[in-house]
């Protein structure tokens, strides 16, 4: 199940695990990213919380925890190479991987139709 | 999206929207902070080839004697600036600063000596106050006329001098701040070898009415590309140069800023013009005894960039504070991060670490000469 929110990330559910990213139009705003910083595994975020910060030349921008959940892995390759996030933000360059609280909250958030309304 | 329709357009505004450019309020105008290639690839073409930018945004001015003798001008606007403006020989331009009368910095600018008059270039963000502190100043000796009918752009890099020759003007033999006059397509030009990019450039006033057309048709020169406000800003920072605003400002002396360079020995003391400009007693003074303060760069050690505002500590528990910073991001040249900001003199070696406050972690900064990345100036 693929789900966006209006904070700009997309959400690939399987199994209660929600895969993190942020979309294409994010990536394309931010321009060239050259710092990520990812949050640490094991940690417990509330949904809203900024869980991850990019960077590109000229600004820093925050990354929202989408739902309430716990980080249970994070994309190294995205910090050893930030240019990933805007060469492929919506396959290889995820963020992270969140166990969620409510295994069911992912179904309130945007589809794929809704988010691309969104931005259009 | 910010509602930016009460905003100035500069002559070129048409080109930059077809050029693809995202435009952003800047000091009052809609200007270009990016074209579709983005910041990172502008900031390299520019130290690589040539970049073209928009700055008619900022203040040109002219101020012409009374009197008809340039030297009238130049010491009505010593008593401004602490800058060696009689001595400035024609055709040559000099950058200065406006103090006030505590010792802190109103503006910096450009001075050319264009003969008969002075022609000063000031930021867009100050040039409302420049001008009437200009006219106050001044009117007594001198007309003072801000032009509203010229463009500005900048032509930077290492290929810059070779496409104004190719297209039309022959300036290889100007040196670095000299400025001249020029036929750029059959339009007349001033042009000045200088920029704020730390490379090679010219910077060239033209007619508001053939800006469009000038600018168009260097850019059809393969080797030129447009440049927005957001590669200006990273190429300026390796480069060590000021922001206004930012780096210096009222509260800032041009001792603490680190930009003594900029106060030629006339106007120091023992000088044959010593003082006579606002907040001279301070500025001297500092001259004499130093500053509690300095500017100096900033290297973060690890990838993640510290941006102004940061403050900086003599610790990695936050607990002595001894500066902040003022200016800083990613530097594409330097394939790092690169900062400015202010230090307690205690801490000004180059090499020192002191720890910035970024995201609630204190992250280690070594104090490094400006500039980052060496200029290429011809002199």
């Amino acid at each position: 199940m693929l789900k966006f929110t209006d904070e700009h990330e997309w959400l690939k559910v399987e199994a209660g695990v929600a895969t993190v990213g942020i979309t294409e139009h994010a990536a394309g705003q931010l321009g060239d990213l050259v710092f990520v910083e990812l949050p640490e595994t094991g940690s417990t975020f509330a949904k809203g919380d900024t869980a991850a910060t990019v960077e590109s030349v000229k600004a820093a921008s925050d990354v929202y925890c989408p739902l309430d959940g716990e980080i249970v892995e994070v994309n190294q390759a995205i910090v050893d190479d930030p240019s990933l996030v805007n060469s492929d933000p919506q396959g290889a360059a995820w963020f992270f991987k969140l166990k969620l609280a409510d295994p069911n909250a992912a179904d309130a958030l945007l589809d794929e139709a809704a988010y691309k309304e969104l931005v259009a | 999206m910010e509602d930016i329709s009460h905003l100035k357009h500069t002559p070129l505004r048409a080109l930059h929207l077809s050029l693809g450019a995202r435009m952003v309020p800047f000091a009052g105008y809609e200007m270009p902070v990016q074209y579709p290639d983005g910041v990172m690839k502008e900031h390299l073409h520019t130290r690589n080839a040539a970049g073209l930018f928009d700055v008619s945004h900022m203040g040109q001015v002219i101020v012409r004697p009374k009197s008809g003798k340039i030297e009238d001008a130049a010491l009505a606007l010593e008593k401004l600036v602490p800058v060696d403006v009689l001595g400035l020989g024609e055709g040559r331009q000099r950058y200065a600063i406006f103090t006030n009368a505590e010792g802190g910095i109103l503006d910096d600018l450009m001075i050319a000596n264009r003969g008969d008059h002075l022609f000063l270039v000031v930021n867009a963000a100050c040039k409302d106050a420049d001008f009437e502190h200009l006219q106050k100043g001044l009117s007594d000796t001198c007309e003072v006329t801000m032009l509203e009918d010229r463009a500005l752009i900048a032509l930077q890099g290492p290929r810059a001098e070779a496409v104004l020759g190719e297209l039309w003007a022959d300036v290889s033999a100007m040196r670095f701040m000299d400025v001249a006059e020029a036929d750029l397509h059959d339009v007349t030009c001033i042009i000045s070898r200088s920029g704020y990019t730390g490379e090679d450039g010219f910077e060239i006033s033209i007619p508001t009415a053939s800006a469009a057309d000038v600018t168009q048709r260097l850019l059809e020169h393969p080797d030129v590309k447009p440049i927005g406000l957001g590669a200006r800003d990273s190429l300026r920072l390796e480069a060590g140069l000021c922001l206004y605003g930012n780096d210096i400002d009222t509260t800032t002396t041009p001792v603490e800023g680190a930009i003594e360079w900029a106060m030629q020995k006339a106007r120091r003391a023992g000088g044959a013009r010593e003082g006579g400009f606002p907040g001279a007693e301070r500025i001297l003074g500092q001259f004499a005894d130093g500053a509690t303060r300095r500017r100096v760069g900033l290297k973060p050690e690890g990838r993640a960039p510290v941006r102004g505002g940061a403050n900086l500590f003599a610790d990695t528990e936050g607990k002595t504070l001894v500066g902040k910073v003022t200016s800083g991001g990613f530097g594409p040249t330097v394939d790092g991060p690169v900062a400015m900001g202010y230090v307690d003199t205690t801490h000004t070696d180059n090499g020192t670490t002191v720890y910035a406050e970024v995201r609630g972690k204190y992250l280690p900064v070594a104090v490094a000469a400006l500039p980052f990345v060496k200029q290429t100036y011809k002199r």
